[in-house]
């Protein structure tokens, strides 16, 4: 089980964050182009989920598989979209994207008053919270690879 | 009802094949005082709700009729008045207005159908791992998407329930019926529509049968 990459983007389209854990291919396009393409994917992915939709959703969009990978996705009211790559064994991880948002990016980045909204987040707190918090989960890896 | 629909995409990425094994859209029907609550919006020549959900009216339902009348795109369709004139002018209230989800146009699939091709290419391009083959499955809570792709480049693809079972299987076995009444008739050509009498009824069938299977597992 692991978690390949995390990225956080605010309703504006801007990537207000992005790690990697376990990350074995690069896209061949600069970050800031893999961003926008991560953005646009995912913003075509809700609208195409919409209209496609046999019944009413309540929540939309929730997650993609391909054959490597799986894509988690979690938006709040807010328009924050947390997007977690992680492989396949993984199972439904909503509640655990939901906590990232409110125990530790409200506590560290929105109640921060150094902290700019819609800027790309520096703290290093933030960071160091976000790892430790990710390393204890039981999806991580726990053998050093 | 397991499965909602199927689309066979050809290579370049338009629809070749669309059926909907079950497509029972909610309508709701109200009576409004003036003003209404609801903001309507215009999208694609049709009257949608773009805010303000209410009593079972939720966001992205289209108005399909005005005091029994039905409405199409903008207008009443026997005398052919604006929709938004009659809601927008008091003295029309208490008004009855129908809302649902209307079935989606042939153009809309295509459109759908393309999207969707695009959005395969770009998963397996954005993947941390070498070698993703493109999107598989694509869950929401209200139903899930299934595409199988073939070595020469035709996506099949299924809306299913998302916890209907055995949809891996249905789309390789749709996969051989393509082959078997559409490729194998000499009367079609790769990548144009499908119209074949006997891959429709086949189709059916084996749709019917993977349903029959799952609630038999479940």
């Amino acid at each position: 089980m692991t978690v390949y990459t995390l990225y956080i983007f605010d309703r504006n389209g801007t990537c207000l964050y992005y790690t990697e854990w376990n990350r074995k291919k690069q896209p061949g396009m600069s970050k800031d182009e893999e961003f926008k393409l991560m953005y646009g994917m995912i913003h075509s992915i809700k609208s195409f989920v919409h209209r496609i939709a046999p019944t009413d959703l309540r929540d939309g969009f929730s997650n993609f598989r391909t054959s490597r990978y799986k894509l988690n996705f979690y938006e709040t009211p807010s328009g924050m979209k947390f997007i977690m790559t992680t492989d396949l064994t993984v199972g439904n991880i909503r509640d655990i994207l939901h906590q990232i948002y409110s125990n530790i990016f409200v506590e560290y980045v929105v109640r921060n008053p150094q902290c700019e909204l819609g800027q790309p987040i520096t703290s290093e707190l933030f960071q160091t919270k976000l790892d430790e918090f990710i390393r204890g989960l039981s999806i991580f890896p726990t053998r050093i690879s | 009802m397991g499965i909602f629909s199927v689309f066979i995409i050809n290579k370049a990425g338009g629809l070749i094949f669309q059926y909907d094994h079950y497509s029972q859209r909610p309508e709701v029907e109200k009576t409004f005082s003036f003003p209404i609550e609801l903001v309507l919006k215009q999208q694609d020549e049709k009257l949608v709700v773009a805010f303000g959900e209410r009593d079972g009216i939720k966001v992205g339902y289209t108005l399909m009729g005005v005091n029994g009348i039905p409405v199409e795109g903008r207008f009443l369709q026997n005398d052919g008045t604006d929709a938004m004139e009659i809601i927008n002018s008091p003295h029309n209230y208490p008004i009855n207005l129908k809302f649902g989800r209307t079935k989606l146009t042939t153009n809309e699939k295509i459109m759908l159908a393309s999207m969707f091709h695009s959005l395969f290419a770009i998963g397996s391009q954005l993947s941390p791992e070498p070698h993703s083959s493109g999107i598989e499955v694509l869950e929401t809570d209200g139903f899930k998407l299934h595409c199988y792709q073939t070595m020469t480049g035709i996506k099949f693809i299924a809306l299913t329930d998302p916890r209907q079972g055995g949809v891996d299987a249905l789309l390789r076995k749709m996969y051989e019926v393509f082959s078997d009444f559409a490729l194998k008739n000499p009367f079609y050509s790769v990548d144009m529509p499908v119209r074949c009498d006997l891959f429709d009824t086949n189709l059916q069938q084996v749709i019917e049968a993977c349903e029959k299977q799952s609630i038999g597992n479940v």
